[in-house]
C-alpha cells in the first residue's frame, strides 16, 4: 500500500516536473571548484545573474560536487526542458555530448572544448593570445630575465597558455629564460594551493620574478607565495588583481562571463546558433587586466608594447601559435 | 645550487605536517586504535583554524579552535571505538567523509566563497620566524644555504620536530608510555593490573587529536593562506603509510616521514628536469612512498609488525 502511494507520489511529482516545464528558460551546470571559486566558474555565475538582472528570466543552476554528478545535471535540467543548457568546463564534455544526443530539440553550449552536434554550441577561447600578452608583460617587468608559469592540470588547454605565454615572453625578450611546471596530472591539481606554492617557490629560488599561475584554486597558492616572496604574479580567467595589491602584475581574462550571458541571450530571443564559436582578441573574449591595483605597476612602455601586440594580432601580422593545433609548442 | 638548497627547505615543509599525523597515529595505535581518520580531523583543522584567524584576527586563535575540533572529533573515534567496540577503520572512514563535506558546507554557509575561507593577513598566519642571531647569517656564504634548509620555517615546524624525541622518549622511559604500550599489547594484562584500558586509549586518542589540529593548522595558515577543499591532498594517508614503513616507533617515523617529504619536494621541483638525458618521470616519484610501503607490506625489505592488539576493542569478560 504504501508502496503503492510513493509511486503515485512520484509519478505526479513527474508530471508536475512536465506540466510547469521550463519554455526556454536557460541553465547551468558549474564545474567542480564551485560558483564562488574567483576564476572560471564565478566568472560564468556573474554573467548568468547579469542574464537574469537584465531579462528578468530566472535560469536553473547547479554545482557539481563530484564527477559522477555532471550526466545527471545535466539530464535532470533536460527532463524539465531547460534550454538552452550550459555545460561549465571542457570535463563536462563527454556527458554533455550523451544527454545532448538524447534531447535533439533541445540546446546546449558547452564552454572550452567542442563537442559536434547539430544542437550544440561549443565555445572555446583563444587563450594563446591574451597569454601572449601578459607574456609580454610579464618579461618586461621582470629584472632577472626568468619568469614561471605555473599550470594546474597537465591537459593541452593548459599548455596552450603555456605556449602562448612562452611566446609573448620570448617576443618582448628574446633571451628570457621560462620555468614551465604543472602542478599534476589529475582533477586535485585545480585545487593544491600547498603545491602550488611551492612550486612558486622553487621557480623563485632559480630567478624567477614574475609567475604567471593558470591553475583554478591552486593558482591562489602561486599568487600568495610570490606576495610573500617579493616576486610579481599573474592571475587568469576572472580578475585576481585585487587578491594583492600591488603584488598582482595582471591578469589573464578570459570573458566567459560574456560567453555565458551571450547563450542566454540568444537562447531567450530565438538567435542561438549551433557550432563552434572560436573568442580571441579581436571578440574581446580574452584579454589583460588593468585596474587600481596593478597600475603602477604597468609602465607607459609596457601598456604600449602591449597594446601594439595586441592591434598586430587582431590585424594577422602576428601570429601566436595555438599548441592544440599540433600539441607542439615552437619554443620553450 | 639554489634550487637544490630549496628542495631541501621544501622538504621540511613537507615533512611537518607528515610527522605530525605520523606521530599522532602511532600514539593512536600503540594503544591500540587504528586511525584511518587522521586525513579528517587534519581537514576539519585545516578549516577551523583558517575561519577561526579569518574571524579573530590571530593565528594563535586559530590553532587553539582548530587543535580542540580536531580532538572532538577524535572523541567521536574514541567513543565508537572505546565504548562502542565498534570497527575502527569504519569509524575513521566516517570522520574523513564527515570532515571533507563539513569543512566545504559550514565554509560555504559563513563566508560564500565556495567552501574557502577568506585570504588572510600576515597576523593570522605563522609565518617564518626571525631568529636572533641566526637569520642574520642567511647572506654569509655556505652558512646561508643552512640558516635557508633549517632555519627559514615557523615555529609550529620546530614543534613538529622536537615532538619526535619527546614521543621517543614518553613511549619508552615513562610509566604513562610504557602502560600505554602495553595497551596496544595486551590490554588484559593492563586490566588485570588495575589499571583502566578505556582511560589509556582515551588518552592516546586525544593525544592524536591535538597533533593532527596542529598539523592542519601548519597546512591552512602557515603553507597556505586560506582553506580551499581538500587542502590536505592526502597527507593523512601518506602518514600512515609512513607509520607502517617505520614500524610504529617514533625515529624510523621521523627518517620515513622525511623521506617521502623529500620525494614530494623533488617530485614538484624536477618537473621536466632531465637526468643523463632522460626526462624525469614525476608521476614516478609521486608513487614511491605508496610503493614502498606496498613492497614492504609484502615482505621484501623487512618485516612490519603492527602492535597486538591494534585494531581490537577490548571487552572485559574473556
Amino acid at each position: 500500500m504504501i508502496r503503492k502511494l510513493l509511486a503515485t507520489a512520484a509519478l505526479t511529482a513527474m508530471m508536475a516536473a512536465s506540466a510547469f516545464a521550463a519554455d526556454d528558460k536557460p541553465a547551468i551546470v558549474f564545474d567542480i571548484g564551485g560558483k564562488f571559486d574567483k576564476s572560471f566558474n564565478e566568472s560564468m555565475y556573474n554573467g548568468s545573474e547579469k542574464f537574469k538582472a537584465e531579462s528578468g528570466t530566472a535560469y536553473g543552476e547547479f554545482e557539481i560536487a563530484n564527477e559522477a554528478q555532471r550526466e545527471q545535471a545535466i539530464r535532470n535540467f533536460a527532463d524539465q526542458g531547460y534550454s538552452p543548457i550550459i555545460a561549465a568546463g571542457f570535463a563536462q564534455a563527454s556527458a554533455l555530448e550523451k544527454v545532448a544526443k538524447e534531447y535533439p530539440d533541445l540546446k546546449f553550449a558547452i564552454v572550452d572544448m567542442v563537442v559536434e552536434l547539430p544542437n550544440v554550441q561549443s565555445i572555446v577561447f583563444k587563450e594563446q593570445e591574451g597569454s601572449y600578452l601578459v607574456g609580454m608583460m610579464a618579461a618586461m617587468a621582470s629584472k632577472s630575465g626568468k619568469v614561471g608559469f605555473v599550470g594546474g592540470m597537465d591537459i593541452p588547454l593548459i599548455r596552450r597558455f603555456g605556449c602562448g605565454y612562452v611566446q609573448g615572453v620570448k617576443a618582448a625578450k628574446a633571451d628570457a629564460t621560462v620555468f614551465q611546471n604543472m602542478t599534476g596530472d589529475t582533477g586535485a591539481a585545480w585545487n593544491d594551493p600547498v603545491k602550488g606554492g611551492e612550486i612558486t617557490k622553487g621557480q623563485m629560488a632559480q630567478g624567477a620574478d614574475v609567475v604567471y599561475a593558470a591553475a583554478g584554486a591552486t593558482g591562489l597558492g602561486v599568487l600568495q607565495a610570490a606576495a610573500d616572496g617579493g616576486a610579481l604574479s599573474i592571475g587568469v580567467d576572472a580578475n585576481q588583481n585585487y587578491l594583492h595589491p600591488g603584488k598582482v602584475l595582471t591578469s589573464m581574462l578570459k570573458r566567459v562571463d560574456v560567453a555565458v550571458y551571450n547563450v542566454m541571450k540568444s537562447g531567450k530571443d530565438g538567435t542561438f546558433k549551433p557550432g563552434i564559436l572560436e573568442l580571441g582578441l579581436a571578440e574581446d573574449g580574452v584579454g589583460y587586466a588593468v585596474d587600481e591595483h596593478n597600475k603602477a605597476l604597468v609602465t607607459a612602455e609596457m601598456a604600449a608594447a602591449v597594446e601594439k601586440a595586441k592591434a598586430d594580432i587582431i590585424a594577422g601580422t602576428v601570429k601566436v601559435h595555438d599548441y592544440m593545433s599540433d600539441n607542439k609548442c615552437p619554443v620553450e | 645550487m639554489e634550487l637544490y638548497v630549496e628542495i631541501l627547505a621544501s622538504t621540511i615543509r613537507y615533512t611537518v605536517p607528515l610527522i605530525l599525523a605520523c606521530i599522532a597515529g602511532l600514539w593512536s595505535e600503540r594503544s591500540g586504535i587504528v586511525d584511518i581518520g587522521l586525513e579528517g580531523k587534519m581537514l576539519i583543522a585545516a578549516f577551523v583554524a583558517a575561519s577561526g584567524a579569518a574571524v579573530y584576527g590571530s593565528a594563535w586563535i586559530g590553532l587553539g579552535l582548530a587543535i580542540l575540533t580536531s580532538v572532538g572529533f577524535a572523541l567521536i573515534h574514541g567513543y565508537a571505538a572505546i565504548n562502542q567496540r565498534g570497527n575502527q577503520v569504519v569509524s575513521g572512514v566516517a570522520i574523513n567523509m564527515l570532515a571533507a563535506g563539513l569543512a566545504v558546507v559550514l565554509g560555504n554557509e559563513w563566508f560564500r566563497e565556495g567552501g574557502r575561507t577568506p585570504a588572510l593577513p600576515p597576523e593570522g598566519r605563522f609565518l617564518p620566524l626571525e631568529i636572533p642571531g641566526i637569520s642574520a647569517l642567511a647572506d654569509v656564504p655556505g652558512l646561508g644555504a643552512v640558516v635557508k634548509i633549517f632555519f627559514s620555517h615557523s615555529i609550529l615546524t620546530y614543534v613538529a620536530f622536537i615532538l619526535v624525541p619527546v614521543t621517543a622518549w614518553a613511549l619508552s622511559r615513562t610509566r604513562f608510555g610504557l602502560r600505554l604500550r602495553a595497551v596496544g599489547e595486551n590490554p588484559h594484562a593492563v586490566d588485570t593490573a588495575g589499571i583502566s584500558v578505556a582511560r589509556l586509549r582515551y588518552m592516546a586518542v586525544i593525544i592524536a587529536g591535538v597533533l593532527c589540529g596542529i598539523a592542519g593548522t601548519f597546512i591552512s595558515i602557515s603553507l597556505s593562506s586560506s582553506f580551499v577543499r581538500d587542502i590536505t591532498a592526502g597527507t593523512g594517508f601518506m602518514a600512515l603509510a609512513a607509520l607502517i614503513f617505520a614500524n610504529w616507533r617514533a625515529w624510523p617515523a621521523l627518517g620515513a616521514c622525511l623521506l617521502f617529504g623529500f620525494l614530494q619536494a623533488s617530485g614538484t621541483f624536477l618537473q621536466g628536469k632531465h637526468l643523463l638525458g632522460v626526462e624525469i618521470p614525476v608521476q614516478f616519484i609521486n608513487m614511491l612512498p605508496y610503493l614502498m610501503t606496498v613492497v614492504l607490506l609484502a615482505g621484501f625489505i623487512g618485516k612490519s609488525i603492527p602492535p597486538r592488539a591494534s585494531g581490537l576493542p577490548y571487552i572485559k569478560d574473556r
